[in-house]
């Protein structure tokens, strides 16, 4: 990264962002005034099981030019218009990462306009901040690949809890896919174990792991599996029962970090973003601590290229630009690591 | 809950808990009452209450048989998941150690290696260990508290985590320093267990780090 001088950026400078993180290719462009213009999402979809890496990215490379075409036309944005391409640099997937690396260098080298690696997890913060305007919260990240609980102090996104082994959406997605829950038109299985969720009744106890600041899940979606193999209980209910215990203790866990950072702002962001029942928890402990809670909406909880977008402008803005042969993707790039110049 | 004082001052409102400090027969007492979390299920909420209020309070005696300096407990009330116990008049060591000298600071670490180090002996595990757990009276002891997330643990998974989640508390709060005191800290714990032992456990926090997501030392596992 190049820490050069700050850019005065006007109102008709173009961003084009890059999301490859996982199973979604997005491409996304952003106006400088923070206006989202195009968000275009091709997903990958497992024929069976979880997301292949290597297929991931075939499918990544295949859907690219489609997906790069389509977002152009819904901005009506030429190439020659645009200021910069961002691109999602890490944390993720090796090969999916690597696949939106490629087309990023390509546009940026050809169209002779600056690269800029952003960090996936800060983007997800960004652009809850942006569409929902709050300033300084207390973020609850939760998706397929992380789970993590972070605020802003000294300079840093600081992680004041994140889970010790597998990610929330991880944890529903194996249970939706043990339990032989079909996704519906891309929907993540979440989405169908809410919906069982909503009809359970009996709550059946479940491991509830607590650690300090952090949790675990591992134990619960084996518990919650061998629960429904047993077969002395509905699949609503087990359903219900994963839910209200996992979700309760990323909640015990935000709570945490709100009382001891005592901000008054809560953003709830990440594919799971978008389930209901989790919302309304969040809801109640924000109340309870005279915070306002706010929620990323639904085209953006998901992995999407305006978020990329939006926080190349931000990272560029303080004069950050990624030169090509500098840019390797970065498979581990935790969200404490980045710089986030443009915050105060 | 049975003759308190009428007088009841809120000492601090946790995320957890509320402390209060009252009178309990003319010694001053503090209250600590796990408040109902409407955020999930009753019948989950009540379990999780009442399980940290029973564990916290078996936990408070067995370590001063492990000979650990925690608060004495003076009743238990399971329904109101309550407990009242000694009143420790003194500083928590996060503000302490901000303030002291190099030299105290390492004297202080060194006694919560040896606290720790002495809790794992006996196969306790607080589960919570951060520097606002830890007390610091007007003699200069450390009094451990808060042990709602604690348990008797016998595996080094348990002992591995504990030390993980001292770690990462010091990171985040005492930024600055938090290396050499937690090598301070792990030269008391060594003191107590011995060299064979403590490596043992801190290979395990070493393991159990790596486990966490995008960690880039996980790398050379790969």
């Amino acid at each position: 990264m190049i820490n050069a001088q700050k850019i005065v950026l006007s109102d008709d400078m173009y961003c084009l962002g890059i999301e490859s993180t996982a199973d979604d290719f997005g491409v996304g462009i952003a106006r400088s005034n923070g206006e989202i213009l195009a968000n275009a999402v091709e997903s990958y979809i497992p024929v069976e099981g979880g997301i292949h890496p290597r297929e991931a990215a075939r499918h990544h490379a295949e859907v690219a030019n489609k997906t790069l075409l389509q977002a152009l036309t819904t901005a009506k944005i030429k190439p020659k218009d645009l200021t910069a391409i961002a691109f999602s640099m890490g944390p993720g997937l090796g090969p999916c990462l690597r696949t939106g690396a490629t087309v990023a260098r390509t546009l940026a080298a050809y169209l002779q306009i600056p690269l800029v690696g952003v960090n996936h997890s800060i983007a997800h913060i960004e652009i809850g901040k942006l569409e929902t305007g709050v300033t300084d919260p207390v973020t609850l990240y939760a998706s397929g690949g992380n789970t993590m609980v972070t605020a802003f102090e000294s300079g840093r996104y600081r992680v004041f809890g994140e889970t010790l082994d597998i990610a929330l959406g991880n944890c529903l997605d194996v249970f939706g896919r043990q339990a032989g829950l079909k996704s519906q038109r891309g929907l993540p299985l979440g989405a169908a174990i809410e919906q069982q969720a909503l009809r359970g009744k009996t709550l059946i106890r479940l491991p509830y792991v607590v650690k300090g600041m952090d949790l675990s899940l591992s134990g619960l979606v084996t518990s919650a599996v061998t629960q429904l193999q047993k077969g002395n209980h509905s699949l609503e209910d087990v359903c219900y029962s994963l839910q209200e215990h996992a979700f309760a203790m990323v909640t015990e866990v935000t709570e945490r970090a709100l009382a001891h950072t005592e901000k008054k702002e809560v953003l709830l962001t990440g594919g799971v973003a978008a389930n209901n029942r989790l919302q309304e928890m969040l809801r109640i402990v924000s109340e309870e601590h005279g915070a306002k809670f706010n929620v990323v909406p639904k085209k953006f909880a998901t992995d999407n290229g305006a978020m990329i977008a939006w926080t190349g402008f931000l990272a560029y803005s303080q004069g950050i630009v990624t030169p090509i042969d500098e840019s390797y993707v970065k498979l581990r790039w935790r969200v404490d690591r980045a710089d986030v110049p443009w915050i105060n | 809950m049975d003759k308190l004082d009428q007088q009841t001052v809120l000492l601090k409102k946790g995320a957890e808990a509320n402390l209060y400090l009252t009178n309990w027969h003319g010694r001053p007492a503090v209250i600590k009452i796990r408040k109902q979390k409407k955020y999930r299920p009753e019948a989950l909420d009540m379990q999780i209450r009442s399980h940290r209020t029973s564990h916290e309070a078996q936990l408070l005696h067995q370590t001063k048989i492990s000979g650990v300096t925690t608060p004495l407990i003076y009743m238990v009330n399971m329904p109101e998941s309550s407990i009242i116990m000694e009143y420790i008049q003194g500083v928590q060591v996060k503000q302490y150690i901000n303030k002291a000298q190099k030299i105290e600071r390492e004297k202080i670490c060194l006694q919560i290696g040896e606290l720790i180090g002495k809790l794992h002996k006996e196969n306790l595990i607080h589960g919570d260990l951060t520097t606002s757990n830890m007390i610091l009276n007007e003699q200069g002891t450390i009094f451990l508290v808060d042990f709602g997330l604690g348990e008797k643990n016998t595996e080094l998974e348990a002992k591995g985590v504990d030390l993980h989640l001292l770690k990462r508390a010091l990171q985040s709060t005492h930024f600055t320093f938090w290396e050499t005191s937690f090598n301070d800290i792990l030269k008391g714990y060594r003191l107590v267990l011995g060299d064979k032992f403590t490596e043992k456990v801190y290979e395990k926090t070493r393991e159990i780090e790596k486990r966490g997501r995008y960690i880039e030392e996980r790398k050379k596992h790969l």
